[in-house]
């Protein structure tokens, strides 16, 4: 987590005390964290997964895969896994690649971790996780820049061959979406130019230049309460699962007003849904291993044996849906960069 | 299809009902805003099982329009 921290309450590009209330009410946001200009995802996942080898007792020449799940990579190529595999001192055979989700990003990482070490039986994985969208999106954007953290995550993943440690998931994609959350330029569709660095007014409060985050909220809303519902209980429906038997659900931590209107339609209680959203804000690929860590706050006799859902949906569109058991988690806590 | 003038007007907060008709331009309400264009969406979805997007928002004009987007899903 890095140490600047934004509040929303003072901001001046939500234009004064009333209008930010307002924002902060609507959207549960209040605190984002953000990197200083020169600190890049892989700095923050580097020291997170120092921390985390140190207090598992795990040396980095045991892993055999890792996967970072980022859309703010070091560089375009080559993937900042493999870059991670030679500063983490991981060895040379181990599997490395870079997952470039965001939203759905930390389950598809599991998925992709859990399948590769299911099908291999190769024994331990390094799943990192997270975004720097302060540097991604507009400061002068008030429909996107209050609302992102920075924040990067390092999951350790160990292959037991048990089935019944077996992780749970169903995933889904709908490409028609692809214009609801996107940087428009800087890939090979709209290659950068000069012009692609001048900021465009949208409307008042709102302008933004090519290489710079959009997302459309009404169309992220309006596939995140039919969509996501619709999931869980298709992901119920597959694996005999209802409400009760979910200790806790984590979902991507978009804002409240949808989040909250997704819970409902769920029927989830507001006890079996933890937020990270007021003091970290939406933190892209990182919200779901952030949430649970903030959840437990280094108490790990309390994390023990739950039945925890996790659920991510946004950029994309891509949404994917994890059952999990936690015996034997290890939650180290937030650290500071 | 019932109600839908009144379901949209409850999700006004400062605008009386009465000022509010099937053929006002509701993007010229005061109060409009994204969160009220979220706001009806959601409104759709929990009364009448139907998912109205952004860009249906962005064509209509009047209430009426909204209306017969929804009723023709």
């Amino acid at each position: 987590m890095p140490g600047n921290i934004a509040d929303n309450l003072n901001s001046e590009l939500l234009g004064g005390s009333a209008d930010s209330e307002k924002f902060i009410k609507n959207t549960g946001i209040r605190y984002r964290r953000f990197v200083d200009t020169d600190v890049c995802t892989s700095d923050l996942c580097e020291k997170a997964a120092l921390k985390l080898l140190e207090d598992l007792k795990w040396d980095p020449s045991e892993i055999d895969v890792v996967i970072m799940v980022t859309q703010t990579p070091d560089f375009l190529t080559p993937n900042t896994a493999i870059l991670m595999q030679d500063r983490l001192g991981i060895p040379k055979s181990a599997i490395a690649f870079d997952v470039p989700l965001g939203c759905s990003g930390y389950v598809y990482g599991l998925f992709t971790m859990a399948s590769i070490l299911a099908a291999t039986k190769l024994k331990k994985g390094l799943l990192l996780v997270g975004d720097t969208l302060s540097r991604q999106a507009s400061p002068k954007d008030k429909s996107a820049y209050p609302l992102f953290g920075d924040a990067a995550t390092a999951s350790a993943v160990e292959y037991t061959g048990i089935e019944a440690d077996d992780f749970k998931f169903l995933l889904g994609s709908d490409g028609s979406g692809y214009q609801s959350i996107i940087v428009p330029g800087g890939g090979y569709r709209e290659p950068i130019t000069c012009e692609s660095l001048s900021y465009d007014k949208i409307e008042e409060g709102i302008e933004r230049n090519r290489t710079n985050t959009v997302m459309i909220g009404t169309d992220v809303f309006s596939f995140g309460i039919s969509v996501i519902p619709a999931a869980v209980s298709e992901f119920y429906s597959r694996f005999a699962l209802t409400n009760d038997k979910v200790d806790y659900a984590y979902f991507h931590q978009a804002n409240k007003f949808m989040n909250e209107k997704i819970r409902k339609k769920i029927g989830l209680t507001e006890e079996q849904v933890p937020y990270s959203l007021y003091d970290y804000g939406n933190t892209s690929s990182a919200t779901i291993p952030l949430t649970i860590t903030y959840h437990f706050k280094g108490n790990n006799k309390a994390a023990q044996n739950k039945e925890i859902l996790l659920c991510g949906f946004g950029v994309g569109l891509s949404w994917g849906i994890c059952l999990l058991n936690t015996k034997d988690i290890f939650i180290s806590d937030i650290i500071e960069y | 299809m019932e109600n839908f003038l009144e379901n949209f007007a409850e999700q006004l907060d400062e605008t009386p009902m009465e000022q509010v008709t099937m053929d006002t331009n509701f993007k010229d309400i005061e109060e409009w805003s994204s969160m009220t264009a979220l706001s009806i969406i959601a409104m759709v979805d929990e009364y009448y099982g139907k998912k109205l997007t952004g860009d249906e928002i962005r064509q209509a004009q009047t209430i009426r329009d909204l209306f017969e987007i929804v009723k023709n899903k």
